[in-house]
């Protein structure tokens, strides 16, 4: 009786070390899968970037190519593109930089816990998950024809807006609740009221994640087209840096009621329509624009480092 | 100026400092954390608010300076008498009532500025400072009130964040002092500190009592309790239990979830 | 010299500037819905198309006056689902890597990669999608895809493109599993792929669905990417995976500069902004229906 009880109970345990060699190899498994499936994306990552540098870099290093208008015969250049680019975000960010921090000191400090509440919250959301082509569509109705503005940058600006408030409203907001509330409750029990509370102590802790934040931002404005083709126009402007103080004139670049072309959408325009070497400006362009994308990011990420730094130091 | 000192007359003519009447406090419209509690605070005394977690002391510490406001959700019922005048209205002005209400917190919540502008934000904010001179005169009153001023009279301008937990929970107070309150409420003001920390702040609790301020400690801490305190309330869940003299609570309790609580059957 | 403006009046103003913000917001949004919805309505209630056939018909002839959305329709979902079913096992592969088994890596060098991938822009993918994609696909599948151009290139673009939203949104998800959860589980001596598998998947599952929905959202409306290397015919079905085809916001990108202010086409043209329009408050609603879902599961 007892050499069977012993026998089973080995047998009993070699099932169990089998289970405890298959569970063990199954882990190994899982994670020799894992592993490569990260590899793999690291490298499609560094494929991508890598890529379209070597394809582009070329063109774009060629001397003329970021000075030179597009319709230089010698070596056409996306001077003017690359100006529209940088001030359209920056009349972007004019634009949408107050309403975000307004909205979202709203969401944060005052929205009482109503509907009135929640439907901007939803609003928000909506515009968030709002295809980009659907805003561009809304501008060129609203923005262009209703509200008279016509092709220009500023309508283009306030497409841009629209994409960009979401986005910014999120890090703002998040920014601001990541300040500690014991901050907050210690300068309102000091008799203040929330509006210096957030302006004077809340907006300044949280300063360095915010510029993080509009930085980054400032970056996906940068890139994006669709939303500005029926808004802001796709055709390249002719622009006349020689007398740039005639607001109303067509050719001024800061006149901000003019048709606009930026490098995304100038890329989006020379590969639907295609001419003689085209491609090889399509992919000068678009290195430039990856360029100045990851110059973003990388400001992004040493203002904030800078920034935080700076304030706990002080 | 007008000003605190002057109506810290009132007390004496009219009663009690700061009084509560049947307080009472719903979160979410349901839960009530804080049963009707009526107690009576003086000026020069400093009351110690005990009980194990979750009772309601700070709930209730939270009433009066109407902090509770704050939170949504969260009524506040019953009467609050301030210089004999009622503040739980909807028509008080939190903003003058808390200028006179100072509260001190359980972290140290120096803001992220220097020593000085921690000291000066808030009365420039209401006005009450307009020329160099006058500013010196508060944070040096303040700092040395807070017995914090020889440790950092020669970096007034360094950030608030580089002294040790200790200081800035004493700069907390100093800042506090610098609205001139008349009364000063205290949420568990040692509890993250160390022993040494704990030691110094309950040395300025005292002094500042010594001024005429009404201090109001909340505390976790049976012998701080005892050490800085001259009267005592027992709040257990919710409940108001006991009140009377400090010496009175820790010699002769007399209801029996204090004697449980102050033998260490709970909390 | 300090501000001496009553305290009740500073609040007010401040709630009113802040509170002006976020109704400007509200009001724009209003205003979209309004607009897109009158003008994608008029095809039906003023131009007399009737819905079924709009939504049923296979042919976007314009020119014979001919309005079928549904090869639109089919080749948004189809490179939406496609897209979805390459990349989710690939972000939740990453994300499961970089939060269970190197922490340190995911957040040090993993994380900066692949934000690196949302940072590009999507007129670059196109770029990539329409000059090497397009060609890879010409050159494994020869005359089977003439030009490369098809459902088939366009969901592979659209999967790079989600992969670093699901992947980010899929490690937050991970990360917020209390990690009790997980030291419960080796301390019933479960091995790591046990406790992932059966521990931190399962109690993070409505917030991975969240983010699976997040991407769909994202391929569903992303534009000129696709536009580009999609091939962009609208006239009849897509007869397979390597025929060229189209979207709904490829067709939008193509025919809005071409289309008359005030024609039928125009207002065909709205129809489909409208689909997207409702698409994406569909998406919308379903995420909050797993996030209460996911509330009332947690207790």
């Amino acid at each position: 009786m007892a050499s069977e009880k012993i026998v089973a109970s080995q047998g009993r345990s070699a099932e169990l070390d089998a289970h405890v060699r298959r569970i063990d190899s199954q882990d190994k498994v899982a994670t020799g899968v894992l592993t490569v499936i990260v590899g793999l994306v690291m490298l499609l990552v560094v494929a991508i970037i890598v890529y379209i540098l070597a394809r582009g870099a070329g063109r774009a290093l060629a001397p003329g190519f970021l000075t030179n208008p597009y319709n230089n015969e010698e070596l056409p250049g996306i001077l003017y593109q690359l100006w529209d680019s940088f001030y359209m975000l920056i009349v972007t960010l004019v634009i949408s930089v107050p309403i975000s921090l307004g909205a979202a000191i709203f969401l944060v400090e005052y929205a009482p816990d109503n509907w009135v509440t929640s439907a901007a919250k939803t609003a928000i959301e909506t515009l968030s998950s709002l295809p980009s082509i659907v805003v561009g569509m809304f501008g060129s109705l609203f923005f262009v024809v209703t509200l008279g503005w016509g092709i220009s940058i500023l309508a283009g600006a306030c497409a841009l807006t629209m994409f960009n408030i979401p986005i910014l409203v999120r890090t703002i907001q998040q920014a601001l609740e990541d300040v500690p509330r014991s901050q907050r409750d210690a300068a309102l029990a000091m008799g203040l009221t929330r509006w210096e509370t957030t302006i004077n102590v809340l907006l300044p802790a949280a300063m360095p994640a915010i510029v993080t934040g509009i930085v980054l931002s400032a970056g996906r404005v940068f890139g994006e087209a669709a939303a500005l083709i029926f808004t802001a126009g796709s055709a390249p402007a002719r622009l006349n840096f020689a007398n740039p103080f005639n607001f109303m004139s067509p050719t001024c670049p800061f006149n901000i009621f003019r048709p606009a072309c930026s490098l995304a959408v100038y890329i989006w325009r020379l590969t639907s329509e295609p001419t003689a070497g085209s491609t090889e400006i399509v992919w000068g362009t678009a290195t430039v624009l990856l360029a100045c994308v990851l110059l973003f990011n990388l400001l992004a990420r040493l203002l904030g480092k800078l920034l935080s730094r700076r304030l706990t130091a002080e | 100026m007008t000003d605190i000192t002057n109506m810290a007359g009132a007390g004496e003519k009219g009663g009690s400092l700061l009084t509560t009447k049947d307080v009472t406090v719903t979160y979410d419209l349901t839960h009530e954390a804080l049963h009707k509690t009526s107690l009576t605070f003086e000026k020069g005394q400093v009351t110690a608010l005990i009980g194990p977690s979750g009772c309601g002391k700070s709930t209730f510490l939270r009433c009066l300076n109407l902090m509770n406001r704050e939170i949504p959700k969260c009524s506040i019922g019953g009467e609050i008498f301030y210089h004999g005048r009622d503040i739980n209205t909807p028509k008080e002005n939190l903003f003058e009532l808390r200028k006179s209400i100072g509260m001190v917190f359980q972290q140290p919540t120096p803001f992220r500025k220097s020593i000085r502008e921690n000291i000066l934000f808030a009365p420039k904010k209401h006005g009450r400072v307009r020329t160099k001179a006058e500013e010196d005169e508060l944070v040096e009153t303040s700092l040395r009130q807070a017995a914090l001023w020889d440790e950092v009279k020669d970096k007034l301008r360094q950030s608030a964040h580089a002294l040790s937990g200790g200081q800035q929970q004493r700069l907390c107070i100093a800042r506090t002092l610098a609205m001139k309150p008349d009364v000063v409420l205290f949420d568990e003001p040692c509890s993250a500190l160390d022993p040494i920390s704990t030691f110094a702040i309950e040395e300025t609790i005292r002094d500042i009592a010594s001024t005429g301020i009404c201090e109001i400690i909340v505390t976790h801490n049976m012998e701080q309790a005892t050490r800085v305190s001259d009267r005592t309330a027992f709040f257990y869940v919710g409940d108001m239990v006991e009140t009377g003299t400090t010496q009175q609570i820790f010699r002769n309790p007399r209801d029996q979830r204090l004697i449980d609580y102050l033998t260490g059957r709970f909390g | 010299m300090a501000n001496l403006m009553p305290k009740r009046r500073l609040e007010n103003i401040g709630l009113g500037i802040t509170g002006f913000c976020v109704a400007l917001v509200a009001l724009v949004v209003v205003t979209l819905i309004f607009m897109v919805a009158q003008q994608g309505l008029t095809t039906f209630f003023v131009d007399g198309l009737n819905p079924i056939d709009f939504f049923f018909g296979q042919n976007w002839i314009p020119e014979q006056e001919r309005y079928g959305a549904l090869p639109m329709i089919v080749g948004s979902f189809a490179v939406t689902l496609l897209s979805t079913v390459f990349a989710l096992p690939v972000a939740l592969g990453s994300a499961i890597f970089v939060v269970e088994v190197a922490p340190t890596f995911g957040r040090r060098v993993f994380q900066p990669f692949i934000e690196l991938l949302v940072g590009i822009p999507s007129v670059v993918y196109g770029v990539l999608g329409l000059y090497v994609v397009n060609s890879l696909v010409k050159a494994i599948f020869g005359d089977a895809a003439p030009t490369g151009a098809g459902i088939l290139s366009g969901s592979i673009v659209l999967a790079i493109m989600i992969l670093p939203t699901i992947t980010t949104l899929s490690m937050d998800a991970l990360r917020a599993v209390p990690n009790q959860y997980r030291e419960g589980s080796y301390a019933l001596g479960c091995t790591r792929w046990q406790t992932t598998w059966h521990v931190v998947l399962k109690s993070a599952t409505p917030s991975l669905m969240t983010a699976v929905i997040l991407g769909m959202t994202r391929a569903f409306g992303e534009t000129l990417a696709v536009q580009m290397v999609i091939g962009g015919v609208e006239r009849s079905m897509p007869a397979g995976l390597l025929d060229p085809a189209s979207t709904l916001t490829a067709a939008l990108t193509a025919g809005l500069s071409n289309a008359v202010s005030g024609s039928v086409y125009y207002h065909a043209l709205w129809s489909l902004g409208l689909i997207l329009l409702a698409m994406s408050l569909v998406f919308i609603l379903i995420i909050h229906l797993i996030g209460r879902k996911g509330a009332k599961a947690n207790g």
